[in-house]
């Protein structure tokens, strides 16, 4: 799960890591009274779940409340298109209005899970500002690493590395020892999957302050946490997406025209990568899950088909634990059920995939059987393109 | 042969009494999988499914010689449960459980590093040496037995390329579902030096998805020490990046971790790379015929 720059610096404030001052506003006038509460030169930072807001006019400075609520306007109620957002952009709801501050440096300090070593790292750079993929790729040797024992956490020797490594010393040394074990603590206590602060600037005046703060959750963890569902902004969640996970199933929407329907999520990969081998191009991954009921057949079909550009639908299925007779018969109660009209390409295999097969045949509705993917999607596409 | 699990495999089931394990174990029973000892805490002295349940796994394995462990417990738990199995001294920790928090799983690596004993999965279909012993959630029916070793991030797609394989007449000596979280115990490089160690195994299929870099170390490791036929897969090459396709795991982060960088790291290593999701069977059946006509 991810969460807005403002509701990861209070989280941040909360574990003592040094923030600048400021307050979150949803509207030009709030804006500018924040400005004038803070009585001092602000920065105007429009709140989306996307990065590379600088780029795409979401960042800007402002001398005084005039200016800050003019930047808000600009900024509020309009889709802010940033490298990461895609050409449609994401709507700005919220702005954080902050002081800004005198930058004598700008560095790196990340925490994210090392999959290969099973432990957190870590990560720090003196090349702050920039985004970490990118050092990584053109200069590895400028990051500075630290995997953690869980045993042990983060030992103070550890902290003093990486202070010295981005030569902080004295007393912003003690100042570094002193966020990094504290961002180590928001990383484990909330279950994080990753905690970035890009950039943490050394102030003109000696002090070490969290400029951007970034906090993703681990989605399997969100059960022990149930405060964290309030930070949940169902404003950067495709609608379909959210109604699919209420009913437990796995949708992701994608831009393509074959709707497709699959138990696991390596068989729906794999199946919108056969889709895109036959010509076609998927518009969405669905993972019905290993033992999808009726009610969740019917409920994914909804969801397919309220994408208005799906054109033909594939239903792959390798029954397992789904058997096939069980899933053709929630298949054909929900297309008589929906009176639905697009072309559906069933491929079914596995556990009672003959009764399986002898339910739709029998069904009297227009289901096309294939005998195995290949097929299945070059019939599914074939299908697409004529509509 | 076969490896990690064959015929003297006796299977503690963790979770036993709950819908899944109760499900699961009756299937891994009609198998013919040796299904010793069921554990579930307050529940010990009971029999469920005609087997012995205990209230620890210490217990179990004492009183039945249980030497592996399959976990069908639910996630807030599922971590301890493992530890627990690591704990009794068993050699083998088969974890089905999907959702496990990550951060258990960190503590749950460092703790079996410690002891020795190996984990596969979590979010695992589980693993089976046909006709010998399933431990997992895998239909049964379509393995046959025979010369193929194939390792999996995935579950039902690692069903689609067995029914392939035996579809060709091509048996497989072990089948081993990986899992598809961050953090997982057994690893690809892990189940590929077994089965080119395990002489039975001729062929190795390698299917893996978007995300991480496992299947790139696993392809450094082919190129170095493996002589056998490797056919590889890759799920996932229309994934957007930025989204996790189901799987925990399967994210294309930072621009890392995608499809095509992993079907290049293989092909490099020399292994074979079926484009398409239909074509694993085939692939194989042509590999290993390449492989007879060298002779």
């Amino acid at each position: 799960m991810k969460i807005h720059e403002y509701q990861a610096k209070q989280i941040f404030a909360r574990y003592g890591v040094p923030i600048p001052r400021g307050e979150v506003a949803s509207t030009p006038q709030e804006s500018a009274a924040v400005a004038a509460r803070l009585a001092a030169e602000v920065v105007v930072k429009a709140q989306i779940h996307a990065g590379g807001r600088g780029k795409g006019g979401g960042i800007r400075k402002a001398a005084t409340p005039a200016d800050a609520e003019k930047h808000a306007a600009a900024m509020l109620g309009r889709p802010l298109v940033t490298p990461q957002t895609g050409p449609q952009g994401r709507v700005v709801r919220r702005v954080l209005v902050e002081e800004t501050l005198p930058i004598e440096r700008e560095l790196y300090l990340g925490l994210v899970i090392d999959r290969a070593l099973a432990r957190v790292v870590v990560m720090a750079s003196a090349a702050g500002g920039m985004e970490i993929e990118e050092v990584a790729r053109e200069n590895p040797e400028a990051i500075l690493k630290a995997a953690l024992d869980p045993a042990t956490g983060l030992p103070a020797f550890q902290t003093r590395r990486l202070a010295f490594g981005l030569d902080l010393k004295d007393e912003l040394g003690k100042q570094a020892a002193k966020l990094l074990a504290a961002l180590y603590r928001v990383f484990v206590e909330q279950d994080a999957s990753l905690v970035e602060v890009n950039p943490c600037i050394v102030t003109r005046d000696g002090r070490l302050v969290a400029l951007d703060a970034k906090i993703n959750f681990d989605d399997n963890a969100l059960f022990r946490h149930p405060e964290l569902a309030a930070l949940r902004d169902l404003n950067e969640e495709e609608p379909l997406e959210i109604e699919a996970s209420k009913h437990s199933l796995n949708y992701i929407k994608l831009d393509g025209n074959v709707g497709c329907m699959v138990n696991g999520a390596g068989l729906a990969m794999s199946t919108m990568d056969i889709i895109q081998l036959a010509g076609g191009q998927p518009a969405n991954f669905l993972d019905v899950g290993g033992g999808a009921s009726a009610e969740q057949i019917r409920e994914a079909f909804k969801i397919l088909v309220a994408d208005k550009s799906v054109r033909a639908v594939l239903i792959n299925i390798f029954g397992g634990i789904l058997r096939c007779d069980r899933l053709a018969t929630g298949v054909v109660e929900a297309a008589r059920q929906l009176h639905l009209t697009v072309p559906i390409v069933v491929r079914m295999e596995g556990t009672n995939v003959k009764q399986g097969r002898e339910i739709l045949r029998k069904s009297g509705l227009n289901f096309t059987v294939a005998a195995d993917m290949k097929d299945a999607a070059e019939k599914v596409v074939a299908r697409a393109k004529k509509q | 042969m076969s490896v990690l699990v064959d015929n003297k495999t006796r299977v503690v089931v963790q979770g036993l009494t709950g819908r899944e394990g109760s499900f699961h174990a009756g299937q891994m029973l009609e198998y013919g999988t040796k299904v010793v000892a069921g554990v579930t805490p307050g529940k010990g002295g009971m029999k469920h499914l005609g087997v012995p349940v205990f209230d620890t796994v210490e217990q179990a394995v004492r009183a039945t010689g249980a030497n592996a462990s399959v976990v069908f417990v639910p996630p807030p738990f599922a971590a301890d449960a493992v530890l627990e199995a690591a704990d009794a001294g068993l050699p083998l920790v088969v974890c089905i459980t999907e959702g496990i928090p990550t951060l258990d799983m960190v503590k749950v690596s460092a703790f079996l590093a410690a002891r020795g004993t190996r984990l596969i999965g979590p979010n695992c279909p589980g693993i089976i040496s046909p006709g010998q012993c399933k431990i997992g959630i895998m239909p049964g029916f379509i393995h046959q037995r025979g010369p193929v070793g194939l390792v999996s991030r995935s579950g039902t797609l690692t069903y689609e390329a067995v029914a392939q394989l035996t579809a060709l007449g091509l048996g497989q000596s072990t089948c081993i579902g990986i899992g598809g979280d961050p953090i997982i115990g057994t690893s690809f490089t892990d189940a590929v030096r077994l089965f080119n160690d395990d002489p039975e195994t001729k062929a190795i299929v390698l299917i893996g998805e978007i995300g991480g870099a496992a299947e790139e170390q696993a392809a450094a490791y082919i190129k170095k020490h493996v002589r056998k036929p490797v056919v590889g897969f890759i799920a996932g090459r229309t994934a957007p990046p930025g989204r996790r396709m189901g799987h925990a795991g399967a994210i294309i982060a930072g621009g890392a971790g995608t499809a095509k960088e992993k079907m290049a790291a293989l092909r490099k290593a020399g292994v074979t790379v079926a484009e398409s999701p239909a074509e694993i069977g085939a692939t194989v059946a042509a590999v290993l015929k390449k492989k007879r006509r060298k002779r």
